[in-house]
């Protein structure tokens, strides 16, 4: 756990020197978010905010004042009261009525939020350690979303991009101007999805289906990123959301271009590669779906994901290894991987695997055996 | 904290005992109270250590120090070590040595079962901290501990977790049975309840609801247990359990733990503010009924931890309701303090400082507290820094300073001399700051939007996390002047008189300084 | 210490005793808090989970209405079963008895025992939903490379409250092998 401290101590007293500015906001306060749910959201906490500020400033002013000018060195001289009724039932009838206040538009906005009724697209969230998937439910489009933040740029090996932690490879997209609902759960520990900008964070819970929904209206295209917001494990900072909004026609026209490629990554498992094919687009998988917990050398993480370099596993019995990255392990956080990658993209990382940082088995896992395997 | 030998009581004890054995063996409440203290002040060093990594990982987007596995120990950790091994701790420890000492009893009720409390917690937070060492590692699954992370999911050490949680809720629940049974019981004559410093009265409530909860979370953690190793599924959907049960469970414990670790503190600034204002508290009646009320209502709040589960609407609202109605008899506390201190006449000594800054600093912990019970707005702050900064508040300037405050107040009476005015002032004012940049910024980078419990974060957020992780040195850094200072002031310093401060009051003050190994033998009469 | 009279000591017995009881019962307390919790969510239904098998009786059939029910289906990690819904979604009236279809297939080289567990949403269309049979009921066993076709008889109760339009109804699919009857 403290491997390459020399190093990394380096980089910290580097990065005292020259902290990213150019990228770095100061931003004060919650975003107004591009939804009536978001803004309700917004303008309730300013108004609890601005009460707070001026509660704090008669309570704080005459508190400062007393400070300055009963103290014993300006000859003040104690007085000796010690109660009154009056004051006490006071300043309790005065807070209950504030709060009372403040409880009337709070009531109003939950209520709206808890209205999931009449949504016109209905979007199964599925948390899973440490990625979301995402089902539309009716139209046959559903797909794993992963973090593309590389583990260069995470291990300052890279310079940072724009969006650093907060991009994946394969957006939410949703329609503006329609209620969508989302229903959300997990699969394996409790997580919870969030996109500060819509205003909705829910709970993913194992076994159980949660729903919330957002209406973007149109006008309001655009990327919106969120994040995990529930401690789910090693990588619950790494498991992003992105929401691209777009018109309704775009999102049709997105959900024929979605099925089109289901079939063709169906058919492409049945076309032949080459061994320098398969390599190369192993490394892609591997970096994208694979480096995060066995390493971007295939050197592990500790105790607790093994290394693949020189592992028995990858250079042991071939079919066994496609069993492991099909089926997963039970009762680790090994998950399996057949639902989550095509065919093609299955057989080119368990190549890559066999046959990189020195494995070197000549190895060549097609598709088509892939296939196989999952009969 | 050596107490002098030389002032034999009436039944001709020869004092403490020497060396080692002294402190294993011994039931003296003055004894056990500094061992708590000391202990308490250890593990404050060491979950500080463990902020002190967390907030070095966090000076700048990207892993430089640890992996995020070992980072998610470290949060575990310092949480668990703060809760249950410093605050907790030093409150039982200033309970030990003032409770007796104001109630006019010779000492607890209880004091052998006094020295086993005292002792289980060593043990415990030994086992606890040695998973660190081990392959598996530390738990790494929050102080909050979730299921089913925290169950099917979990290293190995969550078993010694377990057991660790099991022997400081018995040394609490010991320490509560204790502290009741002697405010009930052994008050010196004349000192009717509602005569009692409110001190006393925070901490005999307090020990209420150590009795109400604590067993609640050793219910919950032995159902974990049941579910690890023995096939049971309590928190498990696959059996037909629950995640969202245990989360009802330990919020159900955790919500009035959040106000054990408050109440004794607002007993202890209580004391302090009448003190340097020369004056009497502001409606003592009030402040005892604020304070039952506050205990009570923690009961029936707890799901506001939980508003992001899947609640339904009505429950939702009610326990929106529910937390907002705190906010009223804490407001009625702060009017009363602050009523205390007008038209007194007041001097600025280190205890004062401390309870001033509590004043102030709580009730920003208290407004943001505020904010989170609208539940609306609690969807946008939840698991956010907002949090952090909200718990941080009513924690660091609110509970520890509390601590120190008393600390500094009790001082000369327990080792017979003055502190270093001139160093405690620095040491406030060093405090003072460092908390206030450490935890301020991160009001505002919950609200742009950074989760809890992340090693690392998206560029946005890099600037306030900077400052943060500066305020944290700098306040790390003041903790050692205030080791130096106690060091200092044990081994000697001007003499402290039996009265030590000029406007305090209660039977603490008609004993010595330093108070003598065995005081009130004969119960003072109070009128 | 033995300067107190025995009259504190033996009232402060009296209130250890009395603290320690009531320690005790906070401990059962916590634990009386599982059954509490399962009886207030199979009273209320607000935790999603629908109730045992009903008979079926023949009941009014309210034609003036239909709710669309949608069926979702979730692998728990580490169950590799294939587990999907025959038909992703039908409109029913309320109070008409309707049949639907799920299918599983265990595709490992090991027998395995599944159990589905229900969830449905929104909370408040809970308690109206009204099961003869369900594959839920019971631990399903698959022999190694078995599949089959798992029904579910279902209807909605027609006093469900009007402003209740869509009911998702939710199965996740566990490996009960340690908890196998």
């Amino acid at each position: 756990m403290f491997s390459r401290t020399g190093q990394r101590l380096s980089s910290v007293v580097l990065g005292l020197l020259s902290a990213p500015a150019a990228f770095a906001d100061w931003e004060l306060n919650m975003p107004k978010g591009v939804t009536e749910v978001s803004q309700s959201i917004y303008d309730l906490h300013m108004l609890i905010f601005w009460i707070c500020v001026w509660i704090g400033v008669v309570v704080f002013g005459v508190m400062f004042y007393s400070i300055f000018a009963h103290r014993k060195s300006k000859g003040a001289k104690a007085s000796q009261f010690h109660e009154s009724l009056g004051l006490e039932l006071l300043w309790t009838a005065v807070p209950t009525a504030i709060l009372i206040a403040m409880a009337i538009p709070a009531t109003s906005t939950l209520i709206e939020m808890y209205d999931t009724t009449d949504a016109q697209v209905d979007i199964k969230i599925t948390g899973h350690q440490w990625k979301w998937q995402y089902d539309y439910l009716g139209e046959d489009v559903g797909f794993f979303s992963n973090m593309t933040t590389s583990q260069d740029e995470i291990y300052d090996r890279a310079p940072k991009g724009e969006n650093y932690l907060l991009e994946v490879d394969k957006h939410v997209v949703v329609p503006t101007g329609q209620k969508i609902r989302f229903l959300i759960t997990a699969n394996d520990v409790i997580h919870a999805w969030w996109v500060p900008e819509i205003a909705v964070k829910k709970d993913a819970i194992p076994g159980y289906i949660n729903e919330s929904w957002a209406l973007i209206p149109e006008g309001q295209e655009g990327l919106y990123r969120g994040q995990c917001a529930e401690l789910c494990g090693v990588d619950h900072g790494f498991m992003p959301i992105v929401l691209e909004a777009v018109t309704a026609e775009q999102y049709e026209v997105w959900l024929v271009d979605q099925r089109a490629a289901a079939e063709a990554e169906a058919a492409a498992a049945l076309g032949d590669y080459s061994h320098e094919e398969l390599m190369t687009k192993g490394e892609e998988v591997y970096a994208r779906s694979c480096a995060a917990c066995h390493g971007a050398e295939g050197g592990g993480m500790g105790s607790v994901f093994p290394a693949l370099a020189g592992s028995p596993i990858a250079t042991g019995d071939m079919a066994a290894h496609i069993d492991i990255v099909l089926n997963g392990t039970p009762g680790t956080a090994m998950q399996a991987f057949a639902v989550q990658l095509s065919e093609v993209d299955l057989a080119a990382v368990i190549t890559y695997e066999r046959n990189a940082w020195g494995n070197d088995t000549g190895d060549t896992v097609t598709p088509k055996m892939i296939l196989d395997a999952k009969q | 904290m050596t107490t002098t030998t030389a002032h034999h009581d009436d039944h001709g004890h020869h004092g403490p005992a020497k060396g080692i054995m002294r402190w294993v063996l011994t039931t003296n409440h003055k004894d056990i109270g500094t061992m708590y203290l000391w202990f308490a002040f250890t593990m404050l060093f060491i979950g500080g250590t463990m902020a002190l990594i967390i907030r070095t990982e966090l000076f700048q987007p990207g892993m430089q120090l640890i992996e995020p596995e070992f980072f998610n120990q470290m949060t575990t950790m310092h949480g668990l070590i703060m809760v249950f091994g410093a605050i907790m701790p030093a409150f039982v420890g200033l309970a030990n040595w003032m409770v007796p000492l104001m109630v006019g009893a010779p000492d607890m009720a209880l004091p052998r079962m006094n020295n086993w409390s005292f002792w289980i917690l060593p043990f415990a937070f030994g086992m606890l901290l040695m998973t660190l060492f081990t392959e598996a590692g530390a738990p790494n699954f929050g102080w909050t501990f979730y299921a089913p992370l925290s169950t099917t999911y979990a290293p190995s050490s969550v078993t010694f977790f377990i057991f660790g949680v099991h022997m400081m809720g018995i040394s609490s629940i010991m320490g509560a049975i204790n502290i009741i049974a002697t405010i009930l019981n052994l008050r010196a004559p004349g000192m009717t309840l509602m005569k009692m410093p409110l001190f006393v009265w925070t901490w005999l409530i307090t020990a209420y609801l150590l009795i109400a909860v604590m067993p609640v979370l050793a219910g919950v953690v032995t159902m974990m247990l049941m579910d690890i190793h023995f096939g049971t599924s309590f928190f498990d959907a696959a059996g037909g359990g629950d995640p969202v049960l245990f989360q009802h469970v330990f919020w159900f414990f955790g919500h009035p733990e959040v106000y054990i670790m408050i109440l004794p503190a607002f007993g202890i600034v209580s004391q302090i503010i009448p003190t340097f204002a020369r004056k009497p508290l502001f409606g003592y009646a009030s402040m005892v009924y604020a304070t039952s009320s506050i205990a009570f209502l923690s009961f029936i709040v707890w799901a506001h931890h939980m508003f992001t589960v899947g609640l339904p609407l009505q429950t939702e609202l009610f326990f929106m309701y529910a937390t907002m109605l705190i906010a009223i008899p804490t407001g009625v506390k702060v009017f009363n303090w602050v009523s205390t201190m007008f038209r007194g006449s007041m001097t600025f000594e280190t205890p004062m400082l401390f309870s001033l800054a509590f004043v102030v600093l709580f009730t920003i912990g208290g407004f943001s507290g505020l904010m989170l019970a609208i539940a609306p707005a609690d969807f946008q702050y939840h698991d956010t820094y907002f949090v952090v900064a909200h718990f941080h508040y009513v924690l660091v300037p609110g509970a520890l300073f509390g601590i120190i405050a008393g600390v500094y107040y009790w001082l000369p009476k327990w080792t017979g001399n003055y502190y270093n005015e001139k160093l405690g002032k620095f040491h406030f004012w060093m405090s003072f700051i460092g908390v206030n940049v450490t935890f301020f910024p991160m009001h505002f980078i919950g609200l742009a939007g950074m989760p809890r419990r992340i090693p690392d974060y998206a560029l946005q957020f890099a600037d306030f996390n900077a400052i943060a992780t500066v305020g944290a040195f700098i306040f790390g850094l003041s903790q050692l002047v205030f080791l130096f200072l106690l060091i200092k002031t044990i081994r000697g310093g001007e003499k402290a008189t039996d009265q030590v401060w000029e406007g305090a009051e209660g039977l603490e003050w008609t004993v010595p300084s330093p108070a003598p190994y065995h005081t009130f033998a004969e119960p003072p009469h109070v009128k | 210490m033995d300067s107190q009279a025995p009259k504190e000591g033996i009232k402060a017995g009296k209130t250890v005793r009395k603290l320690i009881i009531a320690a005790v019962a906070m401990f059962g307390f916590g634990f009386a808090l599982v059954p509490l919790y399962d009886v207030f969510c199979e009273l209320t239904g607000i935790n999603g989970k629908t109730a045992g098998p009903v008979e079926r009786v023949e009941q009014w059939v309210d034609t003036s209405r239909t709710i669309k029910v949608q069926f979702i289906t979730t692998n728990n990690a580490g169950m590799p079963w294939e587990f999907k819904t025959l038909q992703e979604e039908v409109e029913v009236h309320p109070g008409a008895w309707t049949q639907v279809e799920f299918w599983a297939k265990n595709p490992t080289k090991e027998d395995m025992v599944g159990q589905a567990v229900p969830s449905v949403t929104p909370f408040e269309a809970t308690q109206y939903v009204q099961k003869t049979e369900c594959f839920c009921f019971n631990q399903q066993t698959l022999k190694a490379g078995e599949g089959r076709k798992m029904p579910l008889i279902f209807s909605l109760d027609p006093r469900m409250p009007p402003h209740i339009r869509t009911v998702t109804m939710s199965y996740t699919i566990f490996d009960a092998g340690a908890f196998a009857e």
